[in-house]
């Protein structure tokens, strides 16, 4: 019989420590996935988590890929911090891509220094006015803002969708579902010749920092935390809940938002229909594997975002499978949440002889 | 100039061994949209590449990239791991593949339906697939009893537009009173939207589907509504036998053989290819029993002379949907038009997407 008990005694400084583990257990999952395929596992590892970063450009690929991931999961701790469970950074994302978009192609062939922090600026607010729909749902109508931003997701999709098929496609375009190229005033300068890497990783680093300030230096953060840890504690200490659901959506939302935007302004140059492979919701994975701290997601973001190009080495290389990448991402959040279980909860297996069944 | 004699000698016999070398070495990249098995485009993709590997080349691919920032990097990345030619299969990686184009000017450069050939090492080339919809105009237009058509779109780029008139024409041919009732389904692979697409298409009359989108749902949910279908990218036969009266093919193998060998023995050139059934780039399915042999043996004389040339697609005369000649009587559509296409024939119900 297995019995489970709680802890009392879960060593804290583990729980810093159990991202490590899952990350080693993940290489060794993966190691031995690898061999049932066939391969040599230690050299499948090296393509996958060496090959991509050996060389400059590799490291800024590695960084430009982690940019998006970073930001959006920095928003989204805000959100976990305190208990909401805002699942739409996609959708978030997305909007903001738009709203940024849209005043890109309004300064289109247009000179001028201050387009681009307009088109940045656009993203952010767009993301945030998207991320206050199920906040303010959620706070007044005391709806489940898992559902409602997860559905808005598709939302955002549909309205990109629509609007890169019909009035903001490119006119020279022969109606593929693309906007025009954006001027050089909306884009965002490289910061070194002939990398792709961009001045969108300063925001991220921007984001970091103020978020850590926030989260634990001001009054504010230490609000969010409590009602994270107990909502009947910070109603009780007089928290307005209200105020502040709105709030962590809003640096959520806009924190996706530049994310979109730094995507579109960086390295595609247009809006699309695939502007973000999906990273509104592999920054979930981020933001938990970096503990919701600030410095853990910058961790975080570079280790998912090094599944994405190990998988794409691995392929060309090896022909590995691409979508070990996505088998990677799975193992990775898998193994955390089981450190995370054995290490608050303890499990029991108790002998249990037949004839102390009877008694 | 002894000196002189010998830099020469020395580095004549390094290119030699070098170019030997890299003959040897030849690799060619392949850049999929989707994934190897989706049984439609990317799935004719890898049976082209396969060829090319049956031809003793050596070939890489990488499946599902998406047409976003991560194109550039893994084009890049084949170009710096030493593949020399590299194909680009979607049309989302135009953009990327001329920028990648531009710093590797020894590695070519084949990109699939685009229009835009910057550099000199970069080459386009597409399929025909509208002489693939004639024949299905002209099976349609015979096996249908509501005289309505159903075709699930894509995008109205002029390549989807193109099948469509195609279609039409070749079954008002066949019968005057025919309608082609469209649905845009805005995507080129969904199943889920495609089924729901075919099904409203159903319901609203339609007794033979078509799409030019690349799941087999469509086939299958003509199959369940016992409506007749075609096959599109790949035979389909399999996912629907009785609703399925043929499949056109991308046949991209003699195309990525040809162009692969070229490139090794240094003979590859800048070119626009527009292949269609007389190349074999586009050919068709196994007919279905069910339509009879006379109309097989029409059908499979209209695909020969599509082929020799003597039958064209667009034959005037070609009225739009508001009756303005768009070909005049006696002459065919050339190939500017057909690049550009962006109107309806008349006899398509609808407006496009604007």
């Amino acid at each position: 019989m297995i019995k489970i008990e709680k802890r009392d005694d879960a060593p804290m400084a583990l729980y810093f420590f159990t991202p490590f583990i899952a990350i080693i257990l993940t290489i060794l999952g993966g190691g031995i996935i690898f061999y049932i395929l066939g391969f040599n596992p230690i050299e499948a590892l090296k393509f996958y988590f060496i090959t991509p970063i050996s060389n400059l450009y590799g490291l800024s690929e590695l960084l430009l890929k982690a940019t998006p991931l970073c930001l959006i999961a920095i928003g989204l701790s805000f959100c976990f911090k305190s208990n909401n469970w805002n699942i739409g950074a996609e959708g978030q994302l997305t909007f903001g891509a738009i709203v940024g978009g849209g005043v890109a192609l309004l300064f289109y062939n247009q000179e001028g220094f201050y387009i681009l922090p307009l088109v940045i600026l656009a993203g952010a607010i767009g993301g945030m006015i998207f991320a206050l729909i199920p906040a303010i749902l959620k706070t007044y109508f005391n709806t489940n803002e898992i559902l409602v931003s997860l559905m808005l997701v598709y939302v955002s999709k549909l309205l990109l969708d629509y609007l890169v098929v019909g009035p903001w496609s490119n006119p020279e375009g022969f109606n593929f579902p693309e906007t025009r190229q954006f001027s050089d005033s909306s884009r965002m300068p490289l910061l070194f010749e002939g990398l792709r890497i961009h001045a969108g990783i300063f925001l991220a680093l921007a984001a970091v920092m103020l978020s850590w300030f926030t989260l634990y230096k001001t009054y504010l953060g230490f609000q969010i935390k409590v009602s994270g840890l107990s909502l009947k504690t910070a109603k009780y200490a007089g928290f307005k809940g209200k105020t502040m659901i709105l709030f962590v959506f809003m640096i959520s939302g806009a924190c996706a938002g530049l994310a979109g935007v730094g995507e579109i302004t960086g390295p595609i140059g247009q809006l699309h229909r695939m502007i973000s492979p999906d990273y509104g919701f592999t920054a979930i994975i981020v933001a938990f594997l970096g503990r919701l701290n600030p410095f853990g997601i910058i961790f975080a973001s570079l280790v998912v975002a090094l599944t994405y190009l190990g998988a794409e080495t691995a392929q060309i290389f090896l022909q590995i499978p691409k979508y070990t990448g996505q088998v990677f991402q799975g193992m990775i959040l898998f193994f955390l949440l089981a450190s995370d279980y054995l290490l608050f909860f303890k499990v029991k297996i108790l002998n249990l002889k037949k004839n102390e069944l009877r008694h | 100039m002894y000196k002189n004699f010998f830099r020469y000698l020395i580095s004549a016999i390094f290119l030699l061994g070098f170019s030997v070398n890299s003959n040897a070495d030849f690799k060619v990249g392949f850049v999929y949209v989707g994934p190897t098995g989706d049984h439609g485009w990317t799935f004719q993709h890898h049976e082209g590449r396969n060829a090319v590997e049956a031809a003793g080349i050596k070939t890489t691919f990488v499946e599902s990239v998406p047409e976003g920032a991560d194109a550039e990097r893994v084009i890049r990345q084949l170009a710096q791991s030493g593949h020399d030619l590299i194909f680009t299969t979607s049309f989302g990686y135009m953009d990327p593949t001329n920028k990648v184009a531009k710093d590797f000017p020894n590695v070519k450069f084949e990109h699939a339906t685009g229009y835009k050939r910057e550099h000199s090492n970069v080459s386009t080339y597409s399929a025909r697939f509208y002489e693939g919809r004639t024949l299905l105009g002209h099976i349609a237009g015979k096996m249908t009893k509501t005289n309505t058509i159903g075709y699930i779109a894509s995008f109205p780029i002029p390549e989807v537009i193109r099948g469509i008139n195609a279609m039409t024409l070749a079954a008002q041919k066949v019968n005057p009173n025919i309608k082609t009732k469209i649905v845009w389904v805005f995507t080129w692979y969904d199943p889920g939207k495609e089924a729901e697409a075919a099904q409203a298409l159903i319901d609203q009359g339609a007794d033979v589907i078509m799409q030019h989108t690349d799941s087999t749902a469509p086939v299958q949910t003509a199959e369940k509504a016992g409506v007749w279908s075609f096959g599109q990218a790949s035979d389909m036969q399999r996912f629907a036998p009785k609703s399925i009266l043929t499949s056109i093919i991308d046949d991209w193998a003699p195309y990525y053989v040809e162009r692969a060998i070229a490139a090794r023995d240094g003979t590859w050139n800048q070119q626009d290819t527009w292949h269609g059934l007389k190349e074999g780039m586009v050919a068709m399915g196994p007919y279905n029993s069910a339509m009879g042999a006379d109309l097989v043996k029409e059908v499979e004389q209209l695909q020969k002379d599509l082929a020799s040339g003597k039958v064209h697609s667009f034959t005037g005369p070609i009225y739009d949907q508001k009756g303005n000649i768009l070909v005049a009587e006696g002459k065919v559509a050339d190939d500017g038009m057909l690049a550009g296409m962006s109107v309806y024939v008349k006899g398509v119900e609808g407006d496009i997407p604007k």
